[in-house]
């Protein structure tokens, strides 16, 4: 089933009894080349991304509940390419441009809205900070601008200037950062890869992982065993638990992050703002709540929902920063599980089982993550080798000492 | 969330840090090859369930080991961490 204005008017006229299911409700076949544990953002994204750029159509993804029901349904939207380091930099600059196309290559409203993302700075040594990453974004091929108080000013007027704890010096500038429909983004992975065969397999958790020899042969789920020469592990904050049934022991550590949208309001927040000096972040959605998030809770945590102490925070930050909001009654409150590593940046790479890989770590920064992160997982997948703008993505480099620490906080679980 | 402090008894997590698993714990010897400095610093078994891990109790400077389910919240007990030697 494809989208178009002609079929939308058809449906319409003939009472919209024509739309069908977006994908097959398949049973496990015994045997497939490759399998993906995990049924979220990256997991849907690796596998229509092997069917499409490597033609490998005998492959399922396995999911213990229903497809998007993870953090890809969870987080707060948010799509930019301002990242820092060699090795970020270059893989986020791939997701932007692929997110860019997302919605003719899936033929699926994903919704990507490039609002612009206004980081705020509070002093010299911030500003400076600042100015070097949208130096090295520009170089990167992408699109910065540094704010100064009255840029800010001109198109954030409702902020509080004013403030004394952390005045307002300025902003990072990222026009082409903004946000997605998430669900959409999903399902429109998942029906892509529908279509071209693959198998989408729901209410089917993986509880064993089969090695013989120091070779992956399968996997046993809770609708029976499955044999398979390749496996993926993308199961975000689970994947330690994954990883163990295989015997692996990861640099990962799972902590809980919280989010809150409000009624719905009139427009009044058109893009994205980041007060890192607050730990907090806003936008509004296209329904019109507001939609705001900080920091983790910051203890390990697989509980889907967060503490009184992170919701004070996160509260007290917004009002710090734009008072308007002080009124808007917040509706929902929930958490997501983060599979946090020591330096914040993520792994996508073989394991030390020949053919089991993996792609974790996403820590609370991988919905933008998910076009490139499908990608270069695929291509992995496909060819043994690692993509050349996932290629810092290394399991190994806590043990070699190759950090990609883009906050420079250094390697330390309670960090990032 | 409460914690207990085996020198303060129950207080409210607004006043802890959470420094992680307690593997921070099992520091190893100086010499040891660069794998055990790996599992120690960076390998975590991060179990769904019951956990152990350090927290640090600002008002008295205690550090404790707390026993804590990751999943239901339930905090069970805590023991002081000796100074190490
Ligand atoms: C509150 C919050 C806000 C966030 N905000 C942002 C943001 O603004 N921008 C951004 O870029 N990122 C953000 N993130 C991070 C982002 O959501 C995650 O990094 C990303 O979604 C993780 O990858 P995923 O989509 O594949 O995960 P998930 O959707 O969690 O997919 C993993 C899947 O694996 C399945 N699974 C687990 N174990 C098994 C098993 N044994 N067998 C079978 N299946 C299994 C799970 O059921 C799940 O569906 C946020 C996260 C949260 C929680
Ligand atoms: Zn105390």
């Amino acid at each position: 089933m494809q989208f178009s204005g002609f079929r939308i008017l058809k449906e319409g006229l003939a009472g919209n009894r024509g739309w069908k299911p977006h994908w097959r409700k398949p049973d496990p076949k015994p045997d497939y080349d490759m399998l993906i544990i995990g049924g979220g953002g990256h997991g849907l994204a690796t596998a229509y991304y092997l069917a499409k750029n490597h033609g490998l159509t005998n492959i399922a993804v396995l999911e213990k509940g229903y497809l998007g029901g993870g953090n890809i349904g969870r987080n707060t939207t948010i799509v930019r390419a301002n990242y820092f380091l060699p090795g970020n930099s270059e893989f986020y600059s791939h997701s932007l441009k692929l997110w860019e196309g997302l919605e003719d290559e899936l033929n699926y409203n994903v919704m990507h809205s490039q609002r612009g993302l206004i980081n705020l700075f509070h002093s010299d040594g911030q500003r400076d900070a600042f100015a070097r990453r949208g130096n090295a974004m520009l170089a990167q091929g992408d699109d910065a601008i540094l704010l100064d108080r009255e840029g800010v000013r001109a198109i954030l007027p409702y902020l509080d200037f004013e403030q004394a704890r952390f005045p307002i010096y300025g902003g990072l500038y990222h026009k082409r950062g903004g946000t997605a429909r998430h669900d959409a983004v999903a399902w429109g992975y998942a029906r892509g890869a529908d279509q071209r065969g693959v198998d989408l397999i729901e209410n089917c958790e993986v509880t064993g992982i089969s090695v013989e020899s120091g070779r992956v042969t399968g996997v046993s789920t809770t609708r029976g065993e499955i044999r398979a020469r390749k496996v993926g592990i993308v199961t975000a904050g689970r994947t330690s638990q994954v990883a163990a049934m295989a015997g692996l022991r990861l640099p990962i550590e799972s902590h809980i992050l919280q989010a809150f949208v409000t009624e719905g309001l009139k427009p009044c927040i058109d893009h994205v703002i980041s007060f890192g000096m607050g730990h907090f972040y806003i936008s509004q959605s296209d329904k019109g709540g507001l939609v705001f998030g900080g920091d983790l809770d910051f203890y390990p945590s697989y509980a889907a929902r967060g503490n009184l102490p992170g919701v004070e925070q996160v509260m007290e930050a917004g009002m710090a920063l734009m008072p308007m909001i002080g009124r808007a009654k917040v509706l929902r409150s929930w958490g997501g599980i983060m599979d946090m590593t020591p330096d914040g940046s993520p792994i996508i790479d073989r394991t030390p089982i020949e053919g089991l890989y993996l792609d974790a770590g996403w820590c609370y920064g991988g919905f933008k993550a998910v076009p490139a992160s499908g990608w270069c997982m695929a291509h992995l997948m496909a060819t043994d080798q690692p993509h050349p703008v996932a290629r810092r993505y290394r399991l190994d480099r806590f043990a070699t000492g190759h950090l990609l620490d883009e906050e420079g906080k250094g390697s330390q679980h309670n960090l990032h | 969330m409460y914690l207990p402090c085996p020198c303060c008894g129950w207080r409210d997590m607004r006043e802890f840090t959470c420094i992680g698993a307690a593997d921070y714990c099992d520091r190893p010897e100086a010499d040891a090859p660069p794998e055990a400095w790996d599992n120690y610093l960076h390998l975590r078994d991060n179990p769904a369930g019951p956990a152990r891990d350090l927290w640090y109790h600002a008002p008295c400077g205690t550090w404790l080991e707390v026993a804590r389910d990751t999943v239901t919240h339930a905090v069970t007990g805590s023991t002081a961490v000796e100074e190490a030697g």
